[in-house]
């Protein structure tokens, strides 16, 4: 799959989209703040937005390509769109919304059977409910059923997981993790959550005011300094690809390999050899100059400072290098006085177990499995 | 006491057969009409809305005029039908069911009207993208969801045809078995020495059909309510 995606599109006197990007493959997510205008790009898409120039190609067949006149209409482009909202139909059974979309693809395109789709997002219980008596989540479970059943050749995700409380959403990323790895359809999934994004997104396109910043990885995008101001500085920390090697059962740990050196992080029910990706804020960072001892912290990993991003307040963030790993540090100027750091200088980085939690580690999907 | 004359049973089974062929003839052009004014933008949509909702505050009696002019044998609509489809409203049951139609449309449009504005556009987006074309969600998806305002509007089109008197008797006049509906059957009966028994009887099966137009539309809102989850 290629998706490419040229836009400009105005929105009442405020507001423009003038975005840009490819996207191949796997989950592709669009991250940034709230009215960036991740939704109206994605509306797009779908076709429920005609932008004003532009074009939208979906393997290379224009859907939208307004120099040669092409619109094809929402029910021709077999995009399937996840709400933020579901947006179940009211007078239909589960089932019925499920095998909605099912019925307008034809017959030789139906890739997805119902047994499989209710597999995979554990639904099979509430067929016959209707959807008003369901939690968010399981409102959730069937809007993405639903459009995986239309047998999409794209999957647009609208932060289906925005409205939920926090049990909800632990409930459904398992969920989504298996769509991306389990099914062939490419996902761009809008969200402004970094937590999500570092979890599923297999590479990411950062949005700002209607504008495309950055495309890359997940780990790229995250590992730079000067896109802070657009990632967010309170959240803003790195993301390691890492492997599991071992369990320590008699302390309730697991130990992650990263190319750098080994993570200890609590407990993760995750077989041996897999893929973790762990995000860790750059706050949960302490940078030592000589490699500390006596310290309750369990993470003590050895690296080079490469950059010291913009410090006019009284915090600085760092950026790492720990053989292959980014790692960024947040300290204050007073530190980067005292230390004496300066790029190029050795360090050690000290990361407290404790600072991650589940939703900093998310299993990521290994490239060379995906099929095409 | 409820032994009803000929004549009564007749004016009964006619006031039935115009309201039922008023309110069929009358709902594909109540949906429609009450879509344009719900979603349209177009410029002439006020007239439009005046005119439908007209026969609402004429008299009935110009309302039944205007049809007479109209669709007379010697009115332009009149003669139109008759020699091109061979169709006659003037002194005719159809006419009675044409002049009941009229009286009943802006009852029926308004009540499905306020339902299609409730309905969510973004659940007609979604079975867009689904893959379903636009007559699809209207089949699927809208119509379902407004069925509650097309039940309403059918029961109030049909309790207003019931009743109709003005127009009905302005344009097709109150002939026996042909446009003596149910109101014109009491009129005439109040008319006569002795009629008082019979225009009772009537006045009774009148007040019977309506309420139970009522009942029945509060049950089957509750039905289809209760179907889409609302309480």
């Amino acid at each position: 799959m290629t998706l490419q995606v040229e836009v400009a599109h105005r929105l009442g006197a405020a507001f423009s989209l003038d975005a840009r990007f490819a996207g191949s493959g796997g989950l592709t997510a669009l991250f940034g703040r709230s009215g960036s205008g991740k939704t109206t790009l994605i509306d797009v898409i779908a076709g429920l937005i005609r932008p004003d120039r532009g074009r939208v190609l979906l393997d290379g067949r224009p859907l939208v390509d307004t120099e040669r006149r092409i619109f094809v209409p929402a029910h021709r482009r077999r995009v399937g769109y996840v709400f933020q909202e579901g947006r179940l139909f009211p007078h239909f059974t589960v089932r019925q919304n499920l095998l909605y979309g099912r019925w307008f693809a034809p017959r030789q395109d139906r890739y997805v059977k119902l047994g499989d789709v209710v597999d995979l997002l554990g639904i099979g219980h509430l067929l016959d409910r209707r959807p008003h008596g369901l939690s968010g989540g399981e409102k959730q479970r069937v809007a993405i059923g639903r459009a995986l059943l239309a047998s999409p050749r794209l999957l647009l995700m609208d932060e289906p997981l925005a409205a939920l409380d926090e049990a909800r959403k632990a409930e459904i990323l398992p969920y989504l993790e298996r769509l991306r790895d389990e099914t062939k359809v490419p996902i761009v999934y809008v969200s402004h959550s970094i937590a999500e994004v570092t979890r599923l997104a297999t590479s990411m396109v950062l949005m700002s005011e209607g504008r495309v910043v950055a495309t890359g990885s997940v780990a790229d995008i995250m590992g730079r300094l000067d896109l802070h101001p657009v990632t967010g500085r309170f959240e803003a920390g790195s993301v390691l690809e890492t492997r599991v090697v071992g369990h320590d059962r008699a302390f309730g740990l697991t130990v992650l390999r990263a190319a750098s050196g080994d993570l200890r992080v609590p407990y993760a029910d995750l077989p041996i050899g897999s893929r973790v990706r762990a995000r860790v804020r750059a706050r949960d960072v302490i940078v030592a100059v000589r490699r500390p001892e006596g310290l309750s912290a369990l993470n003590v990993l050895p690296g080079r400072l490469s950059e010291i991003g913009a410090h006019d307040g009284p915090i600085a963030d760092l950026r790492l290098d720990l053989g292959g790993d980014v790692l960024l540090a947040r300290v204050t100027r007073r530190t980067i006085h005292d230390l004496d750091l300066v790029p190029g200088k050795e360090v050690y980085a000290v990361i407290k177990s404790v600072a991650f939690d589940r939703h900093s580690l998310g299993q990521a999907v290994s490239s060379e499995s995906r099929r095409p | 006491m409820f032994d009803l004359s000929p004549d009564e049973a007749m004016a009964i089974r006619l006031s039935l057969r115009v309201a039922f062929w008023a309110v069929a003839a009358s709902l594909p052009f109540g949906v429609l009409v009450a879509f344009i004014l719900a979603r349209g933008r177009f410029w002439g949509k006020p007239v439009l809305d005046g005119l439908v909702h007209l026969p609402l505050i004429l008299p009935p009696v110009v309302t039944g005029y205007l049809l007479l002019v109209l669709f007379g044998r010697q009115g332009p609509l009149g003669r139109f039908l008759d020699e091109t489809f061979g169709i006659v409203f003037a002194f005719r049951w159809t006419g009675a069911a044409l002049a009941c139609a009229i009286m009943g449309f802006p009852l029926m449009v308004r009540a499905i009207r306020l339902s299609i504005e409730t309905v969510d556009r973004r659940l007609e987006h979604a079975a867009g993208t689904l893959g379903a074309n636009p007559a699809w969600v209207f089949a699927t998806v809208t119509l379902p969801l407004i069925l509650p305002g097309i039940v309403v509007g059918i029961i109030l089109s049909f309790a207003r045809s019931m009743g109709e008197f003005g127009a009905t008797i302005t344009f097709v006049s109150n002939i026996p078995g042909q446009t003596r509906t149910l109101p014109s059957a009491i009129y005439t009966l109040t008319q006569v020495p002795g009629g008082d028994a019979g225009a009772f009887r009537l006045t009774a099966i009148s007040v019977a059909v309506s309420m139970a137009a009522l009942v029945l539309s509060e049950v089957v809102s509750r039905l289809i309510a209760r179907r889409l989850g609302t309480p």
